[in-house]
């Protein structure tokens, strides 16, 4: 068996190119998948710990985890409809409305 | 002195005596409100029953007397009353006050009578028929504060009465206070007696403090009480009251120095003239005089201060009196020169003398004006009628553009146009000159022989100013009423009618027989007046007759007479035959020259004054007005110290301490609050990233922290 370090350390870069990606891309559709790379990414620390230490919680959380995700999806493209129907464009650099 | 078993007996009406002052003030206050809605006729009558009854409340007064010589003091009312200061409203009733308000009363009767036909021509020559109740408001006040001055107990009540005659003066004087000379004339005579009466009111005042300070009382009785005690402690204070009491008196007699008001208060009417500057209220000084002899026999040095102002003033007045052309100006002269006999008298000591010649004196001087007011309005009449006549008209050609009614070079031959005014005024002018067996010769020689046994020299001057009076008195008759008539006006002059004419007879009656009251060896005034002036027999009889001295005096007023009539009928006749330019206006001017031009211009004593007193004050009023009050004052500590100051203080306050300092702080606030959100403004961008990185790298400082902690 695989030490926890190992998923650990996968996670983490997971998690960086999902990060990176939310900084980066422009399309809204892509930041979401990178929000869904970030979930992810906590998900598989959650199970490698849960698997590690014999516990059931880290499993229950990543099902809230998965849940919350998919509403939050539903939610973030419900918001990307809207915006388009205003503004004929979905990059985010043009939804800069809180300028100050 | 033995009247105490007479003095139970008798009638007495000694409570009456108030109304002595309130017949006047209720006729004045009926004239003023109601009469408005009445004719000329009933506010004369109501003014003269005014008058008329208070004369007839002084003589039941004088009846009670007679029962009752020792007098009464008759309580009013409680006046003032502060700490030691005690002074009622009482009314005093003895003979020298009784004498006094039986001469205001009975001439001044005379005088409303008078003055209903006088007033009734004068208010409508001078265009202005509604003062005719003004005037007799007026003359009831001064009745009223003639009687208050007469009757009172105290010198305060004494002084309010000096005051409120004082005031009735003034406003009779300027009665047509816009005519006379420059339209301001009138009032600035009227001004000039209230001013320089002031000055003499207020040596009556210290005289008044000194008395209060050492005597602790004004009451005519307690004074008297205490004098020889406060005489015997500290006999300056005596000196003192009594000559600040004489300032008062020149004042308001008429002396030297302060006599100049009485020839302007000429500006009057001729009523007026007579009843206020002649027969009453200009004696007042003298009956204070007389009223305080108590004080003033305790000091022979006053005394004799008091016989020499009234000396020099007769005499004085009377030099003038001879250079005068002004029918009313002789005659107020010829008063000043009287009452310098009556104050010198007083001043000897020869106080009934003194009265005495008050009383006769109130009756022929009063006739006198009273005719000089009749021979104004005579020859008034007579321009009247030349001007309106167009045959006559022509003969005014060559007279100045302003004809003078009162000039007696205007006048002459008024004895066949005027003879009853001319009878009495001849009676007036010879009871006047002290002809035998008239008023004045009695009273005169009382006096005279009373200055004979006390000073020479006063003897001689009042001899000489007697001699000065019988001139100027033939010089005024010989160029109104005998000669020719030297001016168309004179030539039509008319006769007055009797309402005023009457009341000159009544006067002249009594001029003539005004003598009987104090005939030598009867005695009677002084008898009476020896009840309430009680000095001891040698001091009255001082006063008495002296058969040398009345021949002097008669001898000296014949030769005068008979030099008027040289100089102002012969000498007159002599100079028409002189072309008219080489004619001197007056026979006198011819023979003596300069010193008459001396006399006509009144020693330049008006001019003098102005010199010394009056320009100086002008000049330092008007200095302290200009320089001092505005300039100094106004302009400079008001205007630039304190208005520019507080200019100063409110700049520096609003631009430096409000505008630099309160609003700069707030302004700045607000500026740096401004500035800071600009510069903190770049931070939101907009753009979700950036939200995002600020909450991942804020995100992983925290979680660092807490790993690294």
């Amino acid at each position: 068996m695989l030490p926890v370090a190992y998923y650990i350390g996968l996670s983490a870069i997971l998690f960086t190119i999902g990060a990176l990606g939310v900084l980066i891309r422009r399309n809204p559709i892509v930041i979401f998948m990178s929000v869904e790379l970030m979930l992810n990414s906590a998900n598989l620390a959650f199970i490698a710990f849960a698997r590690a230490y014999g516990e059931m919680t880290g499993q229950i959380f990543v099902f809230f985890i998965m849940t919350v995700a998919a509403a939050e999806v539903g939610v973030g493209l419900a918001l990307i409809v809207a915006i388009f129907h205003t503004k004929q464009s979905i990059d985010v650099d043009q939804m800069n409305s809180l300028k100050g | 002195m033995n009247f105490s078993e007479v003095a139970t007996s008798g009638p007495q009406f000694f409570t009456l005596v108030p109304w002595v002052v309130f017949f006047p003030i209720v006729g004045l206050l009926v004239n003023m409100i109601l009469g408005g809605r009445m004719g000329e006729k009933a506010i004369g009558a109501v003014a003269c029953l005014a008058s008329g009854l208070a004369f007839v409340v002084s003589i039941l007064q004088a009846v009670s007397l007679v029962g009752h010589p020792e007098g009464m003091v008759v309580p009013l009312a409680d006046w003032i009353t502060i700490g030691e200061l005690n002074l009622r409203w009482a009314f005093r009733v003895d003979t020298l006050s009784v004498t006094m308000m039986l001469v205001v009363s009975g001439v001044g009767t005379l005088i409303h009578i008078y003055a209903v036909g006088y007033m009734h021509e004068d208010v409508r020559h001078n265009g202005d028929p509604g003062r005719f109740r003004r005037f007799f408001v007026y003359f009831n006040l001064f009745i009223a504060a003639m009687m208050v001055l007469v009757s009172g107990d105290n010198y305060v009540m004494l002084f309010v009465g000096w005051e409120g005659v004082g005031l009735c003066s003034y406003l009779l004087i300027g009665f047509w206070y816009e005519k006379g000379k420059d339209g301001i004339g009138n009032a600035i005579a009227g001004k000039k007696a209230f001013v320089t009466s002031r000055v003499g009111d207020f040596g009556f005042l210290i005289a008044a403090f000194i008395m209060f300070a050492f005597f602790r009382s004004l009451d005519f009785e307690t004074v008297f009480a205490k004098a020889g005690a406060v005489a015997a402690a500290t006999p300056w204070a005596i000196t003192a009251i009594t000559l600040f009491m004489l300032l008062g008196v020149t004042g308001k007699s008429a002396q030297l120095p302060l006599y100049v008001w009485l020839p302007d208060a000429m500006a009057g009417p001729t009523p007026v003239s007579a009843l206020i500057h002649a027969a009453t209220m200009v004696t007042a000084g003298v009956y204070l005089i007389a009223r305080s002899h108590p004080l003033y026999v305790l000091v022979p040095g006053a005394q004799s201060t008091v016989a020499w102002v009234g000396a020099a003033t007769a005499l004085f007045a009377a030099t003038i009196a001879v250079g005068q052309f002004d029918i009313k100006r002789v005659l107020a002269y010829s008063t000043i020169s009287q009452l310098g006999f009556m104050v010198a008298a007083v001043g000897m000591g020869a106080f009934v003398a003194g009265m005495f010649h008050l009383v006769t004196h109130a009756f022929f001087k009063a006739l006198l004006f009273l005719s000089s007011g009749s021979v104004i309005q005579g020859v008034e009449r007579g321009q009247h009628h030349v001007e309106h006549d167009p045959r006559l008209k022509k003969q005014l050609k060559n007279q100045g553009n302003e004809f003078d009614p009162q000039d007696m070079r205007n006048m002459g031959g008024l004895r066949t146009r005027m003879p009853t005014t001319f009878w009495v005024y001849l009676i007036g002018a010879l009871a006047l000159a002290g002809i035998f067996p008239l008023a004045g010769f009695w009273s005169k020689d009382e006096i005279l022989a009373g200055s004979n046994a006390f000073n020479t020299w006063i003897y001689g001057i009042l001899a000489v100013a007697a001699f000065f009076t019988a001139f100027y008195m033939g010089r005024q008759i010989l160029m109104v009423f005998l000669s020719e008539p030297r001016s168309p006006a004179a030539e039509h002059a008319e006769e007055s009618p009797p309402l005023m004419t009457v009341p000159l007879i009544v006067l002249a009656v009594l001029s003539v027989l005004g003598g009987a009251l104090n005939l030598p060896g009867v005695d009677s005034f002084g008898n009476w007046l020896e009840h309430t002036i009680k000095l001891g027999q040698a001091a009255v009889e001082a006063g008495g007759f002296n058969l040398g001295v009345a021949l002097l005096s008669t001898i000296l007023a014949l030769v005068a007479i008979f030099v008027s009539w040289w100089l102002y009928d012969r000498r007159f006749r002599e100079m028409q035959s002189l072309p008219a330019a080489k004619r001197p206006d007056d026979p006198l001017r011819s023979v003596i020259g300069p010193v008459f031009t001396g006399m006509e211009k009144k020693w330049w004593v008006d001019e003098l004054y102005a010199a010394i007193l009056l320009n100086p004050y002008i000049a330092l009023s008007r200095f302290l007005a200009d320089v001092v009050d505005w300039r100094f004052w106004h302009d400079w500590f008001h205007d630039v110290l304190i208005v520019g100051g507080y200019n100063l203080l409110t700049r520096l306050l609003s631009v430096r301490i409000d505008l630099g300092g309160i609003d700069a702080f707030a302004n700045g606030l607000a500026a740096a609050t401004q500035n800071l959100a600009a510069r903190l403004r770049r931070v939101e961008t907009g753009y979700v990233r950036n939200y995002a990185l600020a909450v991942f790298v804020g995100a992983v400082l925290i979680l660092g922290y807490l790993i690294l902690r």
